[in-house]
């Protein structure tokens, strides 16, 4: 019977700010584009080139910091990486090693089993690498520079993570609060948020720490939770048949559902760091570091508790609607104009979120404004539509923005209130279908809802199938 | 008198007197380069067709009023590691032997601001490795002096235009001495600039911690006004320091009554050639006849600083030269198999023996295991040697010694034993780790007809202090 | 203390420093890293106990630039130089993930 392992985890998350330019030249971090269109001598390590260090950066990184408990390294510096490869202008990486910027800070997760604090060991600025395509037809590599020198910070977590589930949930309370603060949009599958995950295993109960592997590659929440089961099954199989588990970075291919070992021999892994001569020291104010804090937006545990007293709505409600700042955002504007908080989170809980998972979309992808979702909540609150109808508007305004006053006016979707008009139709479905007409009124209840499917056909989905319910009754 | 026995400035007057019209001097450099060129080769590219046009445009700037400064019209050789736009710029390497930058330096643009005409780019040693100007991978520079004789390193190539008069000014970059040294060996006068002064904005990097483009001039008024042209804060260089004042040419003005001159012990031992010794000696002696003090000091650290110095440099070199891999720019191997093998190729066919010799140090110093025994220890003496001089500068305005321990050496004698080459780097190299501003000016010739320079070391940010020194020093020479 | 510099200290460093030497050059090579780093070694006899080690001679400490694009699309410029490219980008052998 084998052993008990346990799983011991960290993670090392590198997430791109989201400044409108790059860390140490003066190039636009702007997505897409013409490669090398986003260069200049400085991020494409021309001779003779010298960086100079984005403010913004460091605004960033502290604030983030702060916002996971870490302490601040008041003097800190940056160094060189070496390393060859072509993704890397200069062929040096500008880091920072020996004096990072925050340190020995934590998160608070929580998963089925439970609340943990999860310990982050440090976080460090640095440069984004450029981007390798490979061309299948001339068998070679293409090289754009426009990604190099994308400011990147890296948080290095303690490792404190048992389970892939606890991984997830640290990744997702880290993603919420570089989110709300604005410092990135977070987004794994576009790459502004990449996790490798340091994987060790050991006997259950055990101290010390087995040999660890770092994983890279992981695209999604379902690659890192496979990658995590699928390096456990390997290191377990090493351990069990007496083979030791080889210290290297593995390379997960979530296709085949297994990993590779990355290290080549042209590569010692000897990074040579030395603080980098052509840039100074950060010496950070007391006053520097309260201004951070003081400008610290609200973060969600306090903008939760905030919506459960200030809008009267539910626990369940807040959570949801929290759990993304824009989505937080829009409800908060929306709510300011038609002063319905109840109303706009549920179109916001109910049809927002379902749109947004079938067309694959995140929250911050949404296109629709407070304004328009204003004017469409008064529009079914004051019964100009019906309820069909509100959510046929609510789908285009979700895909294209459209005005809904305007919507409504142009394809006129108003309902029909006029009580005598209704009526002659009623009276003249009832003529058309004797036969259902008689299965009511011989006590078959269900029959009535072909009458009110009838009527709302005449009316082209113009009425009220309160309304018109009523007086079929009324009239049978 | 020839147009090009004038000095930069007397030049410039003339020019701006309406006497010499810009084209005439670019055209009298020309002459010069081909009456000269083809035994000293002092220059990797020459520009006829470019400097000639811009000549034009300068003297409408100048006939216009536009152009006002003291140096406008006058032709100027720039060091092939600067980056200047749509030229050449090869640090004598094969490496980068069909580079042209997209770019000019910072120095670069402010010369040009100032009305100044490119002719060419000068040889050098490879990426400014070097103490003769022989590890060019474009062939020697000799020495104008003595054609048998090197130039010095590494700016060899622009100190020896400057003396063979095939421009009127060069403009050079200094990590370990390479401006002064070769001025000293071809007697001319050539100065290193505080660090931060000039931004290295474009100079292709040797030492980051330790480089400084600098002026080199036919006199020390020359020097003056090149640097003034040149310095500036450039938000581009992080490491450049903003200077309170910029009019360095004041200095020129000032005499030497009252200044209190050191001259180290340490400098004056067994090493010393004994006719650089006795220049040394008869330079004091010049300045106490107009009033200075002069008193000798031990600054300790001495037997140090080269050590310290190729440590660091050569660690700051293996990481700046790891650029030049063949994928961006520059030579790449024709034939090689796969990635690492075409980096390798590429690198080992583009740089010459001694660039290779310091990478592999400075690779080796910053490796895991050595790191703190060496780097560290070599920063740690970088901060004794700095304190050092803090020190000596409490009780003297300025140091006074040599330049180098002997004048020129016989092409082909320095190469066998780089070891004692870097030894002759020993009065130069702990100034650039100090970050100081110094100068070498020349001081008489020893019995073989090869020039003397004299070194004369400021406090940091007290260039006016070596200017008045060195004026005052010429001065005094004139007058024998 | 005579410093040994073996084959295999100077294959290490060629792979960090990414240089091809022949079988002489690495004689030379050997020879000539012993040779410095012997020299090197005097540093050992200073006392450098208590002293930072100083990275930067003058004490000059935040210089930052504002988060505004000043840069616009200099493609052509970039890839000037380039030995080989294709598609507007650096062409290299294969990298191998």
């Amino acid at each position: 019977m084998s052993k008990q392992y346990e799983k011991v985890i960290g993670l090392e998350v590198h997430v791109e700010l989201a400044t409108k330019t790059k860390i140490f030249c003066g190039c636009t971090t702007r997505f897409g584009g013409e490669p090398n269109t986003h260069t200049c001598p400085v991020c494409s390590g021309m001779p003779g080139s010298l960086p100079v260090l984005n403010k913004q950066v460091v605004n960033y990184a502290m604030a983030v910091g702060l916002a996971t408990n870490c302490k601040i390294h008041q003097y800190c510096k940056f160094d060189r990486k070496n390393y060859f490869y072509p993704d890397n202008p200069q062929n040096y990486q500008i880091s920072q090693l020996y004096l990072p910027i925050c340190y020995e800070g934590s998160v608070e997760i929580e998963t089925a089993s439970g609340k943990k604090t999860v310990g982050i060991h440090e976080i460090h600025m640095e440069e984004d690498a450029g981007k390798l395509i490979h061309d299948v037809w001339e068998d070679c590599s293409l090289v754009d520079y426009n990604r190099s020198g994308v400011p990147l910070i890296e948080i290095v977590s303690e490792p404190d993570m048992r389970s892939a589930e606890e991984v997830i949930a640290y990744l997702e309370k880290l993603r919420l609060i570089i989110q709300y603060l604005g410092a990135s949009d977070c987004k794994l599958q576009e790459g502004s948020m990449r996790a490798d995950v340091n994987l060790s295993i050991r006997a259950a109960g055990a101290e010390e720490l087995g040999i660890r592997t770092e994983m890279k590659n992981l695209n999604s929440f379902k690659a890192i939770g496979r990658a995590i089961e699928g390096e456990y099954a390997r290191q377990v199989e090493l351990l069990e048949e007496g083979k030791p588990v080889v210290q290297e970075t593995r390379r997960w291919d979530d296709n085949k559902e297994c990993s590779y070992p990355m290290r080549s021999k042209e590569d010692a892994q000897d990074y040579r760091y030395f603080p980098d001569p052509d840039l100074v020291p950060i010496v950070i104010s007391d006053q520097w570091i309260a201004q951070i804090k003081s400008h610290q937006p609200e973060l969600r545990t306090e903008k939760l508790e905030r919506y459960k007293k200030e809008f009267d709505i539910p626990d369940y409600d807040a959570r949801i609607i929290t759990e993304s700042k824009k989505l937080a955002d829009i409800f908060e504007a929306t709510t300011a104009i038609c002063k319905k908080p109840k109303k706009v989170s549920n179109w916001l809980m109910v049809e927002t979120l379902r749109l947004l998972k079938e067309r694959g979309m995140d929250p911050e992808d949404i296109r629709f404004t407070p304004g328009h979702l204003a004017q469409l909540i008064e529009l079914a609150e004051a019964g100009t539509v019906n309820s069909t109808v509100a959510k046929e508007v609510f789908e285009k305004m979700f895909d294209a923005n459209i005005a809904p006053d305007d919507y409504v006016e142009e394809k006129g979707l108003k309902t029909v209130n006029d009580e005598g008009a209704l009526r002659s139709v009623v009276e003249s479905v009832i003529a058309a279908n004797p036969q259902s007409v008689a299965d009511y009124q011989k006590g078959k209840e269900k029959a009535i809802g072909f009458l009110v499917g009838q009527t709302m056909k005449e009316m082209r989905g113009k009425a009220d199938p309160a309304m018109v319910t009523q007086l079929l009754k009324e009239l049978l | 008198m020839k147009i090009t026995d004038l000095t930069a400035l007397e030049l410039g007057k003339k020019i701006r007197d309406q006497d010499v019209s810009v084209a005439e001097a670019v055209k009298a450099c020309m002459e010069q380069i081909k009456s000269r060129e083809e035994q000293v080769h002092a220059y990797v590219t020459i520009d006829e067709a470019g400097a000639l046009k811009r000549a034009e445009e300068v003297q409408k700037l100048i006939d216009d009023k536009t152009l006002t400064s003291p140096l406008a019209g006058v032709p100027v050789a720039v060091k092939d590691n600067i980056c200047t736009q749509g030229m050449l710029t090869t640090c004598s390497s094969k490496i980068l032997g069909n580079f042209k930058p997209v770019y000019s330096a910072e120095a670069v643009k402010n010369l040009e601001k100032a009305g100044a005409v490119i002719l060419g780019k000068t040889n050098m040693d490879e990426f400014a490795m070097g103490s003769t100007t022989e590890t060019s991978a474009f062939g020697v520079t000799r020495n104008p002096w003595n054609p048998e004789h090197v130039p010095g390193g590494s700016s060899g190539g622009s100190c020896a235009a400057v003396a063979a008069s095939e421009c009127f000014y060069a403009l050079g970059s200094d990590t370990g001495g390479s401006i002064r040294q070769p001025s000293g060996f071809c007697g001319v006068t050539g100065m290193k600039p505080t660090y931060g002064t000039v931004s290295r904005f474009g100079l292709i990097a040797y030492g980051s911690s330790l480089d400084q483009i600098g002026p080199i001039g036919k006199d020390v008024a020359d020097c003056a006004a090149i640097l003034e042209a040149i310095a500036s804060a450039d938000t581009k260089d992080s490491t450049s320091v903003a200077r309170d004042r910029y009019d360095f040419a004041k200095a020129l003005k000032k005499d030497v009554k009252g200044m209190k001159i050191g001259i180290p012990s340490d400098y004056l031992s067994a090493g010393l050639d004994p006719e650089v010794k006795e220049a040394v000696l008869a330079a004091a002696k010049v300045l106490e006849s107009q009033g200075a003090v002069v008193g000798q000091f031990d600054l300790s650290m001495v037997e140090y600083a080269i050590a310290a110095y190729y440590v660091i440099a050569s660690a700051e070199a293996s990481s700046n030269l790891s650029r030049f891999d063949g994928v961006k720019y520059g030579y790449r191997t024709e034939q090689y198999d796969g990635l690492h093998s075409m980096y390798k190729k590429s690198r080992s066919e583009g740089f010459g023996a001694e660039v290779k010799r310091r990478i592999m140090l400075g690779s080796f110093v910053l490796s895991s295991g050595y790191y703190d025994a060496y780097y560290l220890k070599a920063l740690k003496t970088k901060a004794l040697i700095k304190q050092a001089f803090d020190k000596a500068f409490e009780k003297y305005d300025i140091i006074l010694g040599p330049t180098a321990p002997t004048t020129a050496p016989k092409l082909g004698d320095s190469l066998q034993d780089p070891l004692k080459m870097y030894l002759g780097d020993i009065y130069t190299v702990s100034v650039n780790l100090a970050g100081l501003p110094a100068m070498s000016v020349p001081f008489g010739c020893d019995t073989k007809g090869l020039p003397i320079g004299v070194q004369l070391i400021g406090d940091c940010f007290c260039e006016n202090q070596i200017i008045s020194a060195g004026c005052a020093l010429e001065q005094g020479r004139r007058g024998e | 203390m005579a410093n040994i510099i073996t084959d295999e200290i100077i294959d290490y460093v060629s792979i960090l420093a990414k240089l091809e030497l022949s079988d002489e050059e690495k004689q030379a090579a050997k020879n000539d890293m012993s040779r410095m780093l012997d020299y090197i070694d005097q540093l050992n006899e200073l006392d450098t106990d208590g002293v930072e080690p100083m990275s930067h001679v003058f004490p000059v400490n935040n210089v930052f630039r504002e988060d505004v694009v000043t840069n616009q699309d200099n493609k052509e410029q970039m890839l000037a130089n380039a030995p080989k490219q294709k598609d507007g980008q650096y062409q290299v052998p294969k990298t191998v993930e």
